[in-house]
């Protein structure tokens, strides 16, 4: 049997790459796993960078949307979502569908390029 | 009236006349928000007396409508974040929980095949506006398991028109049932612990046997667990209707 949905992000957990990048989307037998969280305590939040494992590639993501429900006000989505990303914060993808927290916006500075290919804001 | 073909008019017959009994009082709708009724305790009463006071003060600037769990409601929150200042979310009220100024109620959607909740406060100042846009009850009080259900039960259109709705005396009671997702669920919804009639369950005649087996009848007739709230709910209507006629 296999464990269910992990509310917040930590290292094995299973996330769902939600960007229209080529690895993300190409199938595999295996799903991306995170193996590391940039973060003191080894859980990540929204708008936490995480070490994914994809396709038997390192790459790094940021987390768009997670299971664990936060703060009142912010969303709470059905998976844990997350973008793929490169190590000077560029995007993979060129287009995201899924909804994506306003929270996001607060760190401007270093998740712009992602905000811009952004389509729907929740 | 005479016609130009010159045929004899079709017969009609005369309206039926309504009849409005002045003498027999409509019983209005009383609804008393839940989180108006204190929970059961030994706190001072003198602590709910305040935040009641606080709560009206609320209602008073910005009006927060009578909704039940079941109803769709767009909300619009302020937000530093968004542009335009103001975020505004559609979605079914699933759960209204929380007494006092801590109440909350949580908003589900499905955008872009992503099922999202937002959990608001009632009285929190950055909601601007709440509008109910469809008035449905349903048959449970706690819509947790859309969450297993299929997406479809829970997408629901972010540019819908908000149905008007007169002030009857009752809210339809929409007895949908909603198939679920294969299980594994996040919660054994079959169980009686929840008691829920709103699920077309198509798991064989076993398993809900089995459910059963974590069947408690006793609960209900438990003395200790007892909580009668129709005294409290009078006195509190009184007061709340009292302060807000000023």
């Amino acid at each position: 049997s296999v464990t269910g949905v992990c509310r917040a992000i930590q290292k094995l957990t299973r996330v769902r790459v939600v960007d229209n990048s080529a690895l993300g989307n190409t199938p595999y037998h295996r799903p991306p796993k995170c193996i590391h969280v940039y973060n003191k305590t080894g859980v990540g939040k929204v708008g936490d960078t995480i070490l994914l494992a994809i396709k038997g590639e390192k790459k790094k993501a940021l987390i768009v949307g997670q299971k664990m429900p936060g703060p009142p006000m912010t969303p709470r989505f059905d998976s844990n979502n997350v973008v793929l990303i490169e190590d000077n914060g560029n995007p993979a993808g060129t287009r995201i569908k899924t909804p994506i927290p306003y929270i996001l916006r607060r760190r401007e500075g270093e998740f712009s390029k992602v905000l811009a290919i952004a389509r729907n804001f929740v | 009236r005479s016609s130009s073909d010159g045929e004899p008019a079709k017969f009609k017959p005369p309206p039926k006349p309504v009849i409005i009994d002045k003498q027999k009082q409509t019983v209005e709708r009383r609804f008393l928000s839940p989180e108006f009724i204190p929970p059961r305790g030994r706190t001072n009463p003198l602590k709910f007396y305040i935040e009641r006071k606080d709560m009206i003060q609320r209602r008073k600037v910005f009006n927060i409508p009578e909704f039940y769990v079941g109803h769709i409601l767009a909300v619009t929150a302020a937000d530093p974040y968004a542009n335009g200042k103001a975020s505004r979310f559609v979605g079914i009220c699933i759960q209204r929980g929380g007494k006092g100024l801590g109440a909350t109620f949580v908003l589900r959607n499905v955008i872009e095949d992503q099922g999202v909740e937002i959990c608001y406060e009632l009285y929190s100042p950055r909601i601007q506006e709440i509008q109910v846009l469809k008035l449905e009850k349903r048959l449970d009080d706690n819509l947790m398991y859309l969450r297993d259900a299929l997406p479809e039960y829970s997408t629901f259109d972010v540019n819908m028109k908000p149905e008007s709705h007169l002030d009857q005396e009752e809210i339809p009671v929409n007895k949908l049932q909603v198939r679920m997702k294969p299980k594994p669920w996040s919660k054994r919804w079959e169980r009686p612990k929840y008691n829920i009639k709103g699920i077309k369950f198509e798991l064989p005649e076993e398993k809900m046997k089995e459910a059963q087996k974590w069947n408690k009848p006793w609960l209900e007739f438990d003395m200790l667990r007892e909580y009668d709230t129709s005294k409290i709910e009078e006195k509190i209507w009184k007061e709340v209707n009292e302060e807000l006629k000023k």
